[in-house]
């Protein structure tokens, strides 16, 4: 018989528990199905991956002074990708047309936004309701002073000159400002007591929502002109916005909406027996609650508006896709590099989409407190 | 000077009108729906001003004047010589036809792709979400496009077409496949077919009452595929196949006769049906963990078998989670299938808006009936869908 009087140590687990081999086990492949399956996806990697890594990175050309390094002898393509296409152009994929020497201000801007924005991030931040203040609501200003010009004896530079990947972070950015500020109007007024103030945001909300942005988009460049009185003219870009931010903020309304409808009832009735005001109990109790809430949802809509900005290409204007598209794409010094143009651009729309993407899933992890009512 | 306390018993003196909720709410309406009728107005006013000023008429007398100009994919016979009204027809039915096998396409790929990603199988669960991740990430229009120019730049040219037992080719100028011309006895196989359908229909319920009377099951899947597929079929050749092949042929420059599905409805559809899968496959997941682990477990304790349990309890209770957000998938999809006039395939907004609006001038009229046939749609789609809807859902006390 065998007694002992201590503890014994714990013994390891079986080892066809563990390591390696017992992960690919359990879970690639258990049973006869998932065998096949791991197989043939395994096989589909291998006749993907390595062709489209050699294509992108180890043949690939990165710089270059004329379209001929990327070409055989012959003028037919080399195998790899030629992203001198892209380097040899950045310059005016970021910018468009802006004059070179003037593309310090909308840097200036983008840094100033970049750094009065970083703070936010941070949980003890003081002030941070002023901060946002000031981001949502002077910012802008000086923003368009630096970028068009025209004041403090600063260039004056049109907007038929902006483009590149600046236009469309100016576009999406306005955009989803005033989509924020009209948004919440109709939202509130969806959710208001008078019948006809709650029917014009129902029919305005649905009737956005139920047609596609580029209809928007055709209707704001060849019908404003006729509403407007004969003789006044108006910026190509500024009626792009106009359609954008009336069908952006459709969409905006319906997220505020929700988070307006998950604020329990008492938190109203309370703020009226606090004798607020409408407007008070709106601003002081409502609006902060529901905001809160609701802001992964106003994330992903600033992603679909962001993604939805590659539409004014349509329109004749030359935000990121339309430089790369028609201004270079129709460059003769530079042809026959479509994919290469299109692969950039779907990379850079891809980064600022899935970066965004994760910040909305962190968030509402972090909001997510476990309360429902 | 009285005591106040006096005046307890009486009401309190009413408020001034203009503190008064209820006047304040009226005033407000009428303020604003002068203003909006003020703004209509002079929208109205300097729209037809301008449309003077500019010698355009208005009305829609421009949509039975010939268009003169073709169309590339016609679903009706349509040439220059037909009206705009006609051009309106065939965009609006080239709009629908992409949407619909959308619909189809992207709700197969992205059922398969959410239940890929929970799969228990590591490889497969991540290609899946590097899959949703990468598309859903991306602008619609760049994959379009992408996919467009991949379909026409590595096809090759006619001539040198790819084909298969010499019937179908494929080329860049899209896949030509040979298309039915139906004789007249075909009306027999399609009246079979339609027995079929209202069998199937008559033999479930049958069915269903049989087995709630005396527990029997009855074989009803395959009875269903046997009206609905092999019935048409026999009747089909006992009839003496009815259907004459039309078989494209190759000449010096083009492909004669047969049927041609275009690389642009291809492009689009290919870019349509993966960026909205993406999406798919996220509500199908979500949908699939929105049911608890307890109701596959309870569902196989009573005995129900693995294929049961998914058909009769997991899958009706991730209906009612996945269907709702589905339905504004579609809508996307619906909507999105607009970006076509970026390719050039002739939908509704590239014929009508596109094409149309720069023959005739006429933008007001124009816009008005391309977005008031999209607001259609969509409604119509989601009143269906809210009406499926209240009749998934789960009815409770």
């Amino acid at each position: 018989m065998y007694v002992t009087d201590k503890i014994l140590p714990e013994l390891p687990a079986p080892s066809n528990s563990k390591g390696i081999v017992h992960w690919l086990k359990t879970n690639l492949f258990n049973g006869p199905i998932n065998t096949i399956f791991t197989l043939l996806a395994a096989f589909v990697l291998y006749k993907v991956i390595p062709p489209a890594i050699e294509w992108a990175f180890i043949d690939a050309i990165w710089f270059a002074d004329s379209s001929s390094e990327c070409k055989l002898a012959n003028g037919d393509r080399k195998d790899g990708a030629c992203w001198a296409f892209i380097t040899n152009r950045f310059d005016q994929i970021m910018y468009g047309f802006y004059p070179e020497a003037e593309r310090w201000r909308p840097n200036l801007a983008g840094i100033m936004l970049v750094l009065l924005t970083i703070p936010l991030f941070f949980e003890k931040t003081p002030k941070k309701a002023w901060l946002g203040g000031f981001i949502l609501v002077i910012f802008p200003f000086i923003a368009f002073v630096l970028i068009r010009g025209g004041y403090f004896g600063l260039e004056q530079v049109d907007t038929g000159k902006w483009g590149g990947l600046m236009l469309t972070l100016i576009i999406s950015l306005v955009g989803i400002l005033f989509a924020l500020l009209f948004g919440t109007i109709l939202a509130l007024g969806r959710r208001s007591s008078m019948p006809i103030v709650k029917s014009l945001s129902v029919v305005f909300i649905e009737f956005w929502r139920g047609v596609p942005l580029i209809t928007v988009l055709f209707m704001s460049s060849v019908m404003l002109p006729l509403f407007l009185p004969e003789g006044t003219t108006f910026d190509k870009l500024a009626r792009a916005m106009i359609g954008i931010i009336l069908f952006q903020s459709a969409y905006v309304a319906e997220v505020v909406r929700g988070g307006l409808q998950a604020i329990p009832k008492g938190q109203y009735e309370a703020a009226a027996a606090m004798g607020l005001s409408y407007w008070k109990s709106m601003f002081l109790i409502i609006l902060p609650q529901a905001m809160k809430l609701v802001i992964p949802g106003l994330v992903n809509t600033f992603i679909a508006l962001f993604k939805d900005t590659t539409l004014v290409l349509i329109i004749g204007l030359f935000d990121l896709l339309a430089i790369i598209e028609n201004v270079l794409g129709a460059d003769n010094a530079w042809l026959g590099f479509h994919t290469e143009g299109l692969v950039f651009a779907a990379f850079v729309f891809w980064m600022f989409c899935f970066s965004l993407s994760r910040y909305s899933m962190a968030l509402e992890r972090k909001l997510d407190t476990g309360h429902r009512n | 000077m009285s005591d106040p306390r006096q005046n307890s018993s009486e009401l309190p003196s009413k408020p001034p009108i203009w503190n008064d909720p209820k006047y304040r709410a009226m005033f407000f309406q009428i303020l604003l729906i002068s203003a909006l009728a003020y703004f209509f107005y002079s929208i109205v006013q300097n729209t037809l001003d301008n449309m003077n000023a500019r010698g355009v008429s208005t009305g829609f007398g421009f949509m039975s004047e010939p268009a003169g100009f073709d169309i590339l994919q016609t679903l009706v016979p349509f040439d220059s010589t037909y009206s705009f009204g006609r051009s309106f027809i065939v965009g609006v039915l080239n709009t629908l036809l992409v949407t619909v096998l959308g619909i189809v396409f992207a709700t197969l790929l992205g059922f398969l792709v959410g239940v890929a990603r929970l799969s228990n199988n590591w490889l497969i669960s991540k290609i899946a979400t590097v899959f949703i991740e990468t598309f859903r990430n991306i602008p619609l229009l760049i994959q379009i496009i992408f996919w467009y120019a991949l379909i026409v730049g590595s096809l090759p040219a006619v001539r040198d077409s790819f084909s298969l037992f010499d019937s179908f080719f494929l080329n860049q100028r899209g896949i030509n496949l040979p298309s039915p011309g139906y004789e007249s006895g075909f009306i027999y196989t399609v009246i079979a077919f339609i027995i079929g359908i209202v069998g199937s229909f008559i033999l479930r319920i049958w069915a269903r009452k049989r087995q709630e009377a005396t527990g029997q099951q009855f074989p009803v899947f395959f009875s269903i595929i046997g009206l609905i597929i092999i019935l048409p079929a026999l009747v089909y050749f006992v009839t003496g196949s009815p259907i004459t092949w039309d078989v494209p042929k190759l000449g010096r420059f083009n492909l004669q006769g047969g049927a041609t599905i275009i690389p642009e409805l291809v492009g689009l559809l290919i870019a349509l049906v993966i960026y909205t899968a993406a999406f798919i496959a996220e509500i199908v997941r979500s949908g699939i963990k929105a049911v608890s682990h307890g109701q596959s477990e309870a569902a196989l304790s009573v005995g129900l078998t693995p294929s049961q349990n998914l058909r009769l309890v997991v899958i009706p209770q991730a209906l009612r989670v996945i269907i709702p957000p589905l339905t504004s998938q579609y809508l996307n999809l619906f909507k999105n299938s607009s970006l076509a006039a970026a390719i050039g395939y002739p939908d509704l907004v590239a014929v009508f808006m596109g094409t149309t609006l720069n023959q005739t001038g006429q933008a007001v009229e124009i816009v008005a009936v391309t977005m008031g046939v999209y607001l259609l749609v969509s409604l119509l789609i989601s009143m269906f869908m809210n009406w499926y809807n209240a009749k998934m859902s789960l009815v409770e006390r």
